[in-house]
């Protein structure tokens, strides 16, 4: 087969397969757009017969979206952090040592893998009433992290481990604390484990749904991901509101991934390779 | 934490480190995860399982031990046994598939053509974007009346009058698949794309001046070197896929009845519908022992001499 032919085909197939995985956000884009008397119309249109931008600044007063977006951030936010300021030095420790536990360490993580949030709903609700945290961001961010933890530790442990010994040793030499060599030397060099993780459990987080679902009762302490769906209930169906607050929490999360990406690859890499 | 574990040092002067010392060394780096997990973690499933012995009322104070009687009210459901089944058809079903077309998109994914780095990004969205969200878009598609989807087909002629695609379990139940894989194939597809880009590219120089043909190149070395991709990626989706709740929940419950439930919108059901939290944990404690098996089966089959994994 001819170069040039091969090039053009896989150009094409590729600007297929993009165009299917754009679709139905494209679909979802031309929704909220349309005036509410269309949405109820049969058989429905394909394009908006007058674009509604004006539904992208309504929706904002029509559900305390602000708020609901404010809430997804922080749980979001605070769940990462969490979640790295718990993986990182774990992960670092059983890459760079040989200890007694290590392998009951990396069988617990491997186990704990397997624990989702949804398969765990009854307990994690019973556990938040026990602690008296049900109707709070705490509870959620709690949850977020701690699920998230197993997968942080997984790739952050394959990165660390990618990373020679012998970097780190010459910056003990060059008078570089262990924690000095970890800062200035492991996590640069291991950065696209550190960004996998980030981003993984960032991404996770905002779109958790079931547990938020369960321990938030406040509408103020609901975060997008269960304030978005009332917009559609069985009193009221606003699809261009859902669709329109729909692309405002998806549009900066894409961007942000779309960002990383070349550093997603490199995270992976090592996570599954070691 | 300085000077507790120089790495190579330990090895070098064992008799300086008294062995409690030596044992706790690991905890100042370890504990805060350990700590996370224990509480956030196993404590639902201890607590989980205790619920599941435990007669509990439909107003949630809890009126004393069970015994079995969760278990056997579970295993006297009617809908229990097609719902364990639907479950096992769902998860293998959408694995297997993702898996499939994802060593494909991964492929491609791989090779130059200009142009690659946007259908990276396009492909990553589905991913990015809310699971929940991305099924309320195929539902709003689906529709009866006003779906994109319907008006497609009506318009191309496939067919004659609108289907409410959602109102029939089996078609709701392929179509609630298609877009379990549909936000499956992106994370899928880049845990291979990382491994076909962790393969150096002199393996290949070398079977091709072996005269290996592409097929052969790619059964003999690219499927066996991916094997750690698709180990991790596997684990990962049966795990995710089993217990995915968004995608059944927001389009069409589970229902009608219990017709398109799997294990997880099942044990939602029971606890905050039916409101038998007692039934609800021991469906729960099942679930996890199902998914334990799984994985484990999974590991012991794709575990052979000589892999890393």
């Amino acid at each position: 087969m001819n170069k040039r032919f091969r090039t053009a085909l896989l150009a094409g197939v590729g600007w297929l397969v993009a165009l299917f995985f754009l679709l139905p956000y494209v679909e979802m884009l031309l929704t909220a757009l349309k005036p509410e008397r269309e949405l109820t119309r049969s058989p429905g249109g394909y394009l908006p017969s007058h674009w509604q931008w004006s539904n992208f600044t309504d929706v904002w007063s029509a559900a305390p979206i602000l708020t609901n977006l404010r809430v997804s951030l922080i749980v979001a936010g605070g769940a990462t952090a969490l979640t790295l300021a718990c993986a990182l030095p774990a992960a670092y420790y059983a890459a760079r040592n040989r200890f007694q536990g290590r392998g009951a360490f990396l069988l617990l993580v491997l186990v704990t893998q397997m624990f989702a949030p949804t398969a765990l709903v009854i307990g994690v609700y019973r556990e938040m009433v026990a602690l008296n945290l049900t109707d709070t961001l705490e509870a959620l961010i709690l949850v977020n992290a701690a699920f998230n933890l197993p997968f942080c530790v997984w790739i952050l442990h394959g990165s660390f481990s990618a990373v020679p010994k012998e970097l780190e040793e010459a910056a003990f030499l060059d008078g570089a604390g262990r924690i000095g060599a970890l800062f200035r030397v492991t996590l640069p060099v291991s950065l696209p484990g550190v960004v996998t993780a980030v981003v993984y459990t960032f991404i996770t987080a905002w779109n958790e749904y079931i547990v938020a679902l369960t321990v938030s009762v406040s509408d103020n302490r609901k975060p997008l991901t269960v304030a978005v769906p009332s917009f559609v209930t069985q009193y009221q169906e606003h699809w261009q509101y859902l669709f329109a607050t729909s692309l405002i929490a998806i549009v900066p999360v894409v961007i942000l991934f779309a960002l990383v990406e070349r550093y997603l690859i490199g995270g992976l890499t090592a996570g599954s390779v070691k | 934490m300085d000077g507790v574990t120089k790495a190579g040092r330990d090895a070098s002067r064992p008799a300086r480190l008294p062995g409690l010392r030596r044992a706790l060394a690991p905890l100042p780096w370890l504990a805060p995860a350990l700590l996370l997990v224990g509480a956030v973690v196993l404590w639902p499933v201890v607590e989980m399982v205790r619920t599941s012995l435990l007669d509990i009322s439909s107003s949630g104070t809890t009126l004393g031990g069970a015994g079995a009687a969760n278990y056997t009210d579970l295993f006297d459901e009617p809908d229990l046994w097609p719902v364990l089944g639907r479950t096992l058809l769902w998860v293998a079903g959408v694995v297997v598939a993702a898996t499939v077309l994802s060593l494909a998109l991964g492929q491609l994914l791989h090779a130059r053509f200009p142009g690659r780095r946007a259908v990276r990004w396009a492909v990553i969205v589905p991913w990015a974007a809310s699971v929940l969200m991305t099924a309320l878009i195929w539902r709003w598609m689906l529709d009866n009346d006003s779906g994109v989807i319907n008006r497609v087909l009506l318009d191309l002629g496939v067919l004659d009058e609108p289907v409410n695609w959602l109102a029939h379990p089996a078609q709701a139940l392929l179509w609630m698949m298609g877009v379990a894989v549909f936000v499956t194939l992106p994370f899928t597809s880049f845990v291979i794309l990382a491994g076909l880009q962790s393969i150096p590219g002199d393996v290949y120089e070398a079977a091709r001046v072996d005269g290996a043909s592409g097929w052969t190149t790619y059964l003999r070395i690219t499927l066996p070197l991916l094997r750690p991709s698709l180990l991790i990626g596997t684990i990962v989706n049966v795990i995710n896929v089993f217990n995915n709740f968004p995608i059944i929940w927001s389009m069409t419950q589970g229902g009608p009845g219990h017709a398109t439930d799997t294990t997880t919108t099942f044990t939602y059901k029971i606890a905050f519908f039916d409101k038998h939290v007692g039934e609800s944990a021991a469906m729960a404690v099942v679930n996890f022992l199902l998914i334990l098996m799984m994985v484990l089966l999974y590991l012991r089959a794709v575990r052979r001499p000589g892999a890393r994994a």
